[in-house]
């Protein structure tokens, strides 16, 4: 919130600074797509990444509700999206129909697993919260039969893209010269989202409901003291968690074209919260760069882990995935040792945590 | 001093009983709080006390009888809609933000109301009653020491102007001195027209401030009266005032 709002201080320095920033980011597909379009793709899916993280922000950062099974509602956005908008049924819905109807499903699901967790916390939240997880991931693998809904492993193929009257987000526009291709596109919408995203984030983090939440993280019984309805707050934290999933995953489904239950494993929503963790729970700015950082880095691994290893060695020794969870694993060990509460902790969190030690 | 000469009490229990399963914690206690008063229920450890706080407050269902407050019903009512209805509490244990400053602890405890000058006015009430809250306003709470995470317990419950305020074992894990500061705190908010129920296992300290006590003993009230009379009651000096045993 500060840094977007406050420019008291040299208010012409900042709105320039926002301004270069800004610049950059419109540029920044142009830049990336000289090294190849693969790139633009790869930023793509890192925005998409940093949509979870925001979204599970809401449960885990501000709510303090530990949720690994985050990923099924990027799962439900994401075939919400494929089964009304490709063949499969032959449903073809316009995206801005579909994407709120995914967020409400999705939003339906959070609700669905915050009523009966409401009296569990920590590890035994955990616990249930990985279960939901891979329940929905086993209903999508397998409901093909009797009637065949999500058509099972092989996934839903064709998905629309996002198609606003006869502009098409998949085909590639010349205009002005340069040639805007599908991610290209997709990058500017996808921005305009995370932009809508980062505002609400930070004006819920400063709200009412945002400090109810941080009640509860620190002692929901005093919270309730306080006169804070802690049920539906919570509640809250999980629906709306939800629904940032559900946009994504539709999102999601839009891009690729294809969906299978293979993209909505459990390590990733371990990835999911290693964002949000890495980068400092509970703040918004902290989450963001969690989320890229985790998201490019095995791309630049994989780009040059291997001529490193064929230029030193002639031949692949270890396969860059390897060396990706190693040095994952490793970053995330000097992380707790250095910067127990993320590369940009939130405030409150560093204070609880200097508290507890 | 004795108070409560209203027609009706602000808080009335009924016969509530409170159960853990099947245990029964808490057997059918009848129990008033008038307007202005300061009421103490003191008892062992385990004698229900804390229980029946849950009770009233909605932290744990009641299995029978009826919480009136303010001559309405507020039987098995959740937590914060009481805190909206005036009824405010001082959780066992305290249950202070640790992570938090102390003024966002006072903050949060005007989490009911919507008055932005007013919640400042009384932040500065309150630290006019906790100068040494004052002094750390930008600190975090869990590095006060237990007595002023007290102090400050009590003073973020006063934040939502409550008629009724529930403290539970306020004494509780503190130095001496620090229980002393305490009471003289509970006395100073009382004084200020706030209606208390204090819960306590420090029976001298609480009669001596009280107006009036109730004794209880294995969920159930034994004794009831006015506070210097229990005070030098034979039965409450030899059970809880160790004056059979000479061990404190």
């Amino acid at each position: 919130m500060r840094a977007l709002v406050d420019t008291k201080g040299h208010p012409v320095l900042v709105w320039v600074g926002l301004a270069l920033v800004g610049l950059a980011l419109v540029a920044l597909p142009f830049a990336l797509a000289g090294i190849g379009t693969a790139w633009v793709r790869i930023t793509n899916l890192a925005i998409l990444f940093v949509f979870l993280a925001l979204g599970l922000n809401i449960v885990v950062g501000f709510a303090g509700l530990l949720d690994l099974g985050y990923i099924a509602f990027y799962a439900v956005g994401a075939y919400a999206y494929a089964l009304l908008a490709s063949p499969h049924f032959g449903i073809h819905l316009p995206f801005w129909v579909i994407l709120p109807i995914g967020a409400a499903i999705a939003c339906l699901f959070g609700v669905l697993l915050g009523a009966p967790t409401l009296k569990l916390r920590g590890d035994y939240l955990a616990i249930v919260t990985l279960g939901f997880g891979e329940i929905v991931r086993i209903f999508l693998n397998n409901l093909s039969q009797p009637v065949n809904i999500t058509n099972g492993p092989q996934g839903v193929t064709l998905i629309d893209p996002l198609r606003i009257g006869t502009f098409s987000f998949r085909d590639t526009d010349t205009f002005a010269g340069l040639a805007f291709t599908g991610p290209v596109k997709y990058y500017y919408f996808l921005l305009v989202v995370l932009l809508a995203i980062i505002v609400i984030n930070l004006r819920l983090q400063d709200s009412r409901i945002g400090r109810a939440w941080e009640a509860i993280r620190e002692d929901e019984v005093a919270a309730r003291a306080m006169g804070i309805n802690t049920r539906n707050m919570k509640l809250l934290a999980f629906a709306m968690g939800a629904s940032f999933g559900g946009i994504a995953g539709g999102m999601f489904s839009a891009m690729q074209g294809f969906i299978s239950p293979e993209s909505f494993i459990l390590i990733e929503s371990i990835m999911v919260l290693a964002m949000v963790v890495l980068g400092g729970m509970g703040n918004v700015w902290g989450v963001i760069v969690g989320a890229l950082l985790l998201s490019f880095a095995p791309e630049v691994l994989r780009y040059t882990v291997e001529p490193a290893q064929q230029a030193l060695f002639g031949r692949m020794l270890v396969e860059p995935e390897v060396i990706r969870m190693l040095l994952f694993g490793f970053a995330l060990v000097l992380m707790m040792l250095f910067r127990p509460a993320g590369l940009l902790p939130s405030a409150t969190r560093k204070r609880e945590l200097e508290v507890r030690r | 001093m004795t108070a409560g000469a209203d027609a009706t009490p602000l808080l009335a229990l009924e016969g509530l009983s409170v159960a853990y399963g099947g245990i029964r914690a808490v057997k059918g206690i009848d129990l008033t709080v008038g307007r202005g008063e300061l009421v103490c229920l003191i008892g062992a450890n385990g004698a229900g006390k804390t229980t029946t706080l849950k009770g009233i407050t909605g932290l744990q269902p009641v299995s029978g009888g009826r919480i009136r407050y303010d001559g309405a019903d507020i039987t098995g009512r959740p937590s914060f809609e009481l805190v909206r209805r005036g009824l405010a509490m001082v959780p066992e244990g305290r249950g202070v933000f640790g992570g938090l400053t102390i003024e966002e602890n006072l903050t949060m405890g005007a989490y009911t109301r919507r008055d932005r000058a007013g919640i400042a006015a009384d932040v500065e009430r309150v630290f006019a009653l906790f100068p040494r809250l004052k002094e750390r306003r930008r600190q975090t709470a869990g590095t006060l020491s237990g007595g002023e995470q007290q102090m400050l317990a009590m003073g973020r419950a006063l934040m939502s102007r409550p008629r009724l305020l529930l403290l539970d074992e306020p004494s509780m894990g503190l130095a001496p001195l620090m229980v002393q500061k305490v009471f003289e705190t509970v006395l100073r908010v009382s004084g200020e027209g706030v209606t208390i129920l204090l819960i306590e296992q420090n029976a001298k300290l609480a009669l001596e401030v009280a107006h009036r006590g109730y004794v209880m003993e294995s969920g159930a009230i034994t004794l009831a009266g006015d506070a210097r009379q229990l005070l030098n009651d034979p039965a409450v000096r030899a059970a809880y005032l160790g004056e059979v045993r000479a061990t404190p």
